[in-house]
């Protein structure tokens, strides 16, 4: 089958922008998008740039952007993505700066990797253990099976509008090592993420679950952390405030009620409190703030779930 | 087909036009339904972070609920009802030892028990495949003739595993009702973005500038309304859309926003006959009159 792979075409030294060029490839059965472009390299035009190594899905190298998608050139068939897009465009990965063709510079990514100590720390230059611990990949929740791929990185819509966010690849390499036993800077981990590009900048919009090839779910991994920072006793900011506020009304009263939320937030923040009273206001006017402290229907049972909860934890 | 409608918080709370629209047009379908009226919060992806064994347990009290009631599809009106809901229902379904563990407790406090037989689906999935569209197209009496920007949210869509109805990559379903009503689906890559609610309070920053960027992209595109399954993003786009024009105008001082927001319900009710009164769009922030204008 012949097949029309249209690639974004980018030469800093001649072009002034990036510009699509068509290629076709002749097809064969369960060809992946790496195969193809290595065929059009070698066959059809020798300038065409992009990183690739293993072609198992292992390496992490060919990365690059598949019909608006982030995904491994060579864990892509042809065929599916004719079948869901009708087309094959592909184009560098989102959000990074580009160096030729598909190859984007890689530093951001790797900056904000380092900046989490991706390895185990022991207290006072102890030496690390090194046997391997029974039972430890349940505790990481595949944490550990981070490729450095780049696919949540370029596809975090936070990352997309707040460039120092430190994305959800170094936020589940920090939980890999904060989940392991054998680190000793636990409470010190959570304290540095604490800050204003860590844990909380997340928006929770799954892309990175969504996109990971192999399954990491860095979003879920940033769940956890934030549930340890919370436990380990990072709960009067704002942000830790929205979960445990929330449940406590929703524990209370059955249902959220969006009035209490965003007083018991900022309960004791004056500067966030001022900030959304004016809003506050303008929703009270349009009928927007719910009375709160009505009984409504199954609330007992609410109350008896929650009970049972706080009971066995 | 009957469903128990799982209203959710927002729309009993600060998006009551939400409810009152769905009431409407699923009336005026003859969907038959019956209201889930001691529903409790679906965690909203917050109290699971909290503690997910609470938040599963009480979405399986909504599932065990229906399940009692001998309906087994639950219709919810809430983008984020459904990816909670439905991925905790996915869940318990299956996974076994997860079952077990939730209704130990859910028996213990309610004395319900969930044995898994509940579908969770969003209106917008009941309207395209249980109503279908061409039946749909019957109850449409007034053609909207206008472009509207889809806006899917995260939870309808993400992660597929739970969801499973739309492709996430190329969703089609509210493109297809945007059609049925007479309107024209207008294309921009927010469309499947975030809306920022999620950290509203917290980090309106980044929030608002995802408002900014969605808005101001339907509205390049020649959008008259962006339409949404999710009270959620209605609010972060109705609600802090004023704001988000401010932050644009630092850098871009001719922007201007002004795009209405639509609830799906509300986007079916105008094309149904229904006034903008009756579905509640004098409750929105963002003036809906330069659509409504149009429209008529």
């Amino acid at each position: 089958m012949r097949v029309k792979i249209t690639v974004q075409k980018f030469n800093p030294d001649v072009d002034q922008k990036a510009y699509p060029r068509d290629y076709f490839v002749e097809a064969s059965r369960g060809m992946t998008l790496l195969s193809a472009l290595l065929k059009i390299k070698a066959e059809i035009d020798g300038t065409l740039t992009f990183r690739a190594s293993c072609r198992a899905a292992i390496c992490g190298s060919c990365l690059m952007q598949v019909n608006g998608s982030q995904k491994l050139a060579c864990k892509t068939p042809l065929k599916e993505e004719l079948e869901h897009h009708g087309k094959i465009e592909v184009g560098p990965m989102a959000n990074m700066p580009v160096i030729k063709d598909m190859v984007v510079k890689m530093d951001p990514f790797w900056e904000k990797i380092h900046a989490v100590n991706p390895f185990l720390m022991t207290k006072n230059g102890a030496e690390v253990p090194t046997e391997a611990l029974k039972d430890i990949h349940e505790k990481l929740h595949n944490a550990d099976g981070c490729i450095m791929c780049m696919a949540c990185l370029s596809a975090c819509t936070s990352y997309e509008v707040s460039r120092r966010f430190l994305g959800p690849a170094a936020l589940a390499k920090a939980y890999r090592f904060q989940a392991d036993p054998r680190d000793q800077a636990h409470v010190a981990r959570l304290e540095a993420l604490q800050g204003p590009d860590g844990i909380w900048d997340c928006v929770r919009c799954n892309f990175c679950v969504q996109v990971c090839p192999k399954d990491v779910r860095p979003m879920e991994q940033i769940v956890r952390l934030r549930r340890l920072s919370i436990e380990a006793g990072f709960s009067n900011s704002v942000e830790a405030r929205h979960i445990t506020e929330f449940t406590k009304v929703v524990g209370h009263e059955g249902r959220l009620n969006e009035t209490l939320l965003p007083i018991y937030m900022t309960w004791g923040n004056i500067r966030k409190m001022i900030r959304i009273i004016p809003l506050g206001i303008k929703m009270f006017f349009h009928g927007k703030t719910p009375f709160p402290f009505k009984r409504v229907p199954g609330v007992d049972a609410v109350r008896a779930i929650f009970k049972h909860w706080e009971k066995a934890k | 087909m009957k469903y128990a409608l799982f209203p959710g918080c927002a729309a009993k709370g600060a998006t009551p036009e939400l409810y009152t629209s769905t009431m409407k047009v699923v009336g005026r379908l003859g969907l038959d339904i019956v209201e889930l009226e001691a529903f409790n919060c679906c965690g909203a992806g917050v109290i699971t972070e909290a503690d997910p064994d609470l938040a599963y347990t009480l979405n399986a009290r909504t599932l065990a609920t229906a399940e009692k009631m001998g309906i087994n599809n639950v219709m919810t009106i809430c983008g984020t009802c459904q990816g909670i809901l439905g991925g905790a229902n996915k869940n318990l379904q299956e996974d076994d030892a997860l079952r077990e563990r939730i209704n130990r407790a859910l028996k213990d406090t309610t004395g319900l028990e969930y044995h898994g037989t509940v579908e969770v689906k969003h209106l917008q999935w009941i309207l395209v495949k249980d109503f279908g569209v061409e039946e749909l197209g019957k109850f449409i009496t007034h053609p909207l003739n206008v472009s509207i920007a889809p806006f899917y949210g995260c939870y309808i869509l993400r992660p597929s595993r739970a969801t499973g109805f739309d492709d996430w990559e190329n969703p089609t379903s509210l493109e297809k009702l945007i059609r049925a009503v007479g309107a024209y689906p207008v294309e921009y890559d927010g469309r499947t973005k975030c809306c920022g609610f999620p950290v509203l309070l917290e980090k309106d920053q980044i929030a608002l500038s995802m408002v900014a960027q969605n808005v101001g992209e339907a509205k390049e595109k020649g959008s008259d309304a962006m339409v949404t399954p999710c009270p959620l993003c209605h609010m972060s786009l109705d609600i802090y859309q004023e704001r988000a024009e401010d932050r644009l105008q630092q850098t871009r001082p001719d922007q201007t926003l002004g795009v209405p927001i639509l609830h799906l319900p509300q986007l079916l009710g105008l094309a149904m006959g229904f006034s903008p009164k009756e579905l509640g769009m004098k409750r929105h922030l963002v003036s809906p009159a330069p659509l409504i204008e149009k429209i008529q």
